[in-house]
């Protein structure tokens, strides 16, 4: 690609943008929110047309006008949020459009499902061809996408943060797979936001800042710093290290849970949080965090245990219930569970306090407004027109919006669950700073995250859950490195 | 909520009990139509036995009642399956049979046909263009058509209706019969048959589920979603005009107020047969199922002395109950 310029109404949004990959290559693509990563990655995948500059494969100019012209040429995208119809089965979404057909034109289905077997076979995965994608977990979603782009002969393959929903050991898994593929001479374009992953499965990195390239480098010649440096545009210091603070000087826990059970994934939690404090929840997927998590905002029921707040028992059936007990939590998934995507930023926000904003029968525009911006500034969140949806703000803002919808309503808990989960690193140190200022405001955090360096850097104290229960519980200053942490949720 | 959630997006938590478990009951909702269809059948078969219900003839008229109906839900179902739908049918079954009724009784029998499947074309396409063009809901394009095309109906004809003396036409739409087969079940089966196919083993059946399903998906995947939503209205526009016609033959008239209401039957019929009201998944022998279940009460209903309005409790009771019972977990 090169040369890529773009504008949206008249506002560029890709200036003069170089970019290449290799055969064989697996080349990252590194920027902050509204860096034109997307964008960029959108033109060559024939959704958006560029205004100037050309796109070669193989050496040969090719034009891109539709998705169609794009995937014929050979460019397959995993997506990120991940573009399978969950009502059609593996096979039938592998096939999508090109269909093995018989003579009368009516599709082979069998044959299709022993074609995506072949292809998951050369994947050397195993995933069921004739499985209902809706019923599967979303590391097979994944798989399937992949599977999806190879059988349709994809050379080039774009991933886009592939591991954010994965758990470690599907990480694994994906990472061999991309080898493999590599290997083949397949070119990756390798979107992530996670150093760790880009230093162990890239060979290049390039860096796009305010629609612009900043550099292509191999990974061998940069550090993680100069990275960081480039996609923030200023040095990230000190969020990833934890810093240490007293917490066990209060007395009384501003929650306490006695013996929990609900479902079939929690069984007999206990535990205290005190004021002021971090507590981080490890676990494995499956173990139990986020059932916890919705036990104590009401959302799931409770089949024995009880809960004190402030040293009194209170009775936690409905979210409703636990927002009047000064609980607020930031949901696992924040499209589906955060937001009402298409409503405004404004609205989102305002949802939890229409109390705050109420004159007599009518909710107060005026206020309403007012007390949006207010938010607004004092979350940092980047939204031009608060009036706009909040679907058309990237990740990392989203997220934001989440964040002070909650915080808005002043809880004394909170509970986050994946606080970080999709937002890029700019944004995640913000939102690490907020959590240690929120504690050092008095408030008593909850922190569920399955990226081990994010639990270290702010929890002052880690639950590790297994199989629905507290399997250990460790001071900070008790855990020396990342590694020690990891093996104590394996539980070896 | 919660459940309807993890289901559409597959959470990485779900253990391999839990997926088991919903499996399970996945499949039993998946039949329970045809358990439904069973269970009434028996207990009217046990209760109005001596009111005739086995008799070949009462048999051969519920499939009789439920052709019609049966061949607008077949249409139905497709518009339903790709999270559109159509609450112009009804009434355009009634327009189709008086212009096929008008254009008949002048120009003959090929001349009303044509006008009759006219129909179905001109408004098919408005309604797939509204749609998929401007982008507006379907709900209220095919509201406002099924105000347009009932209304057109009553004003060409001065309400009046319009009798069909063609015997060839009112035999091949509806009154004839080959052996002991009523034609309108034939009319009915060929329906449901050349849907079922098109909609399990067709890529533009599998388009229209996939643009169901999750459309963005489907439309980054490169099927032209829009082209479907057009394609799927007019399909449904334009059996429903057929479904006219057999009104018409059957009738041996057109009638503006043929068809009247029809849509909420077909609609009933789709969704008891087990398609996806959300999009994205369907079946078109379910359909049937589900057309059937309606006849079958509607039928028995009758055999037991219940007046019309006691039936009109006891069917939305039975909707009710089904969509409940293939709903809970």
């Amino acid at each position: 690609m090169r040369g890529i310029y773009k504008a949206f109404d008249g506002v560029p949004v890709l200036r003069d943008v170089d970019f290449e990959v290799r055969r064989g290559e697996v080349h990252a693509l590194a920027g902050g929110n509204g860096a034109g990563k997307s964008t960029l990655m959108k033109i060559l995948q024939g959704v958006y047309s560029k205004d100037a500059g050309e796109i070669l494969l193989d050496g040969r100019p090719v034009r891109f006008n539709s998705i169609h012209d794009a995937k014929a040429a050979g460019i397959g995208m995993v997506f990120q949020e991940f573009s399978l119809i969950p009502t059609l089965t593996v096979a039938q979404n592998i096939f999508l459009t090109v269909e093995p057909l018989d003579r009368f034109r009516l599709i082979r289905d069998r044959e299709a499902s022993r074609l995506a077997a072949d292809v998951f076979r050369d994947m050397a995965v195993s995933v069921d061809p004739d499985a209902l994608v809706g019923e599967l977990s979303t590391a097979y979603w994944q798989l399937t996408e992949i599977a999806k782009a190879l059988a349709q002969n994809a050379r080039v393959l774009i991933m886009d943060e592939p591991t954010a929903s994965l758990a470690k050991h599907e990480t694994e898994v994906l990472f061999e797979l991309v080898a493999r593929l590599k290997a083949r001479g397949l070119s990756i374009i390798y979107i992530s936001h996670r150093m760790d992953e880009v230093y162990r499965i890239a060979d290049r990195i390039t860096i796009l800042r305010d629609g612009r390239r900043l550099f292509t480098e191999p990974l061998a010649a940069v550090t993680p710093a100069q990275i960081v440096e480039g996609i923030v545009g200023r040095a990230v210091e000190g969020e990833m290290v934890y810093q240490a603070r007293d917490t066990r000087a209060r007395a009384e826990p501003a929650l306490e849970a006695r013996g929990l059970r609900a479902g079939r994934r929690v069984q007999d939690v206990s535990f205290s949080l005190y004021p002021g404090e971090i507590l981080g929840l490890a676990g494995l997927m499956g173990s139990g965090r986020t059932e916890l998590a919705r036990c104590l905002f009401g959302i799931d029921r409770l089949d024995a245990g009880e809960l004190l707040v402030r040293g009194k028992r209170v009775d936690l059936s409905t979210p409703a219930r636990a927002i009047e007990a000064g609980i607020a939590l930031i949901p696992e998934d924040r499209r589906a569970q955060g937001l009402v995507l298409e409503h405004s930023v404004r609205d989102n926000l305002l949802l939890p306090l229409l109390r705050r904003i109420t004159g007599g029968l009518l909710i107060s525009d005026r206020r309403g407004r007012a007390l949006a911006e207010s938010l607004i500034n004092r979350f940092g969140v980047k939204a031009a027109q608060p009036g706009r949806p909040v679907r058309l703000l990237s990740g990392g803002n989203q997220q934001k919006v989440v964040l002070a919808k909650w915080l808005g309503t002043e809880p004394d808990i909170l509970i986050m669950d994946e606080p970080t989960a999709g937002v890029d690193i700019g944004t995640k140190s913000e939102i690490l700073a907020m959590i240690r200022a929120l504690a050092h405001a008095g408030k008593a955090v909850v922190v569920i995250s399955s990226e081990y360096p994010e639990l270290l850097a702010v929890s002052d104290r880690i639950l590790v859950l297994r199989n629905g229960s507290v399997a250990d519980e460790l001071n900070r200053q008790d855990i020396p490195d990342e590694e020690s942490l990891q093996l104590a949720v394996q539980g070896v | 909520m919660t459940e309807r959630t993890t289901g559409a997006t597959g959470t990485p938590d779900h253990s391999g009990i839990g997926m088991r478990g919903h499996l399970a009951t996945l499949d039993w909702r998946r039949y329970i139509i045809y358990i439904g269809v069973v269970v009434v059948f028996l207990f009217f078969a046990v209760l109005l036995r001596d009111q005739g219900f086995l008799s070949r003839n009462n048999l051969l008229n519920i499939f009789r009642q439920t052709a019609t109906i049966t061949v607008i839900a077949v249409g139905m179902t497709f518009v339903i399956a790709c999270a559109e739908i159509d609450l112009s049918v009804g009434s355009v079954a009634g327009l189709s049979s008086v212009c096929t009724a008008m254009a008949l009784s002048r120009y003959g029998m090929g001349a009303g046909i044509l006008a009759g499947l006219s129909v179905g074309v001109v408004v098919g396409s408005i309604n797939g263009g509204l749609v998929s063009l401007l982008g507006i809901p379907s709900f209220l394009v095919t509201l406002g058509m099924l105000g347009i095309a009932a209304g057109l109906a009553q004003w060409i004809t001065n309400s009046a209706p319009q009798p069909i003396l063609n015997d060839t036409f009112n035999w091949i739409f509806g009154s004839g019969s080959i052996g002991p087969v009523p034609i309108v079940i034939i009319w009915m089966s060929v329906f449901v048959a050349i849907g079922a196919v098109l909609l399990a083993k067709t890529r533009f059946g599998r388009q229209v589920l996939a643009t169901g399903g999750n459309r963005t998906a489907a439309e980054f995947t490169g099927v032209n979603t829009k082209r479907i939503k057009f394609q799927v209205l007019l399909l449904g526009s334009v059996v429903a005009s057929v479904a006219g016609m057999l009104y018409a033959g059957r009738l041996q008239s057109g009638r503006f107020q043929w068809g009247a209401g029809d849509e909420l039957s077909a609609i009933a019929a789709v969704i008891l047969g087990g398609t996806s009201l959300f999009g994205g998944a369907g079946s078109v022998v379910g359909t049937l199922m589900g057309a059937l279940l309606g006849g079958l009460i509607n039928n028995g209903l009758i055999l037991a002395g219940l007046d019309t309005s006691q039936q009109q409790i006891i069917r939305g009771i039975i909707i009710i109950l089904a969509v409940a019972m293939a709903r809970r977990k």
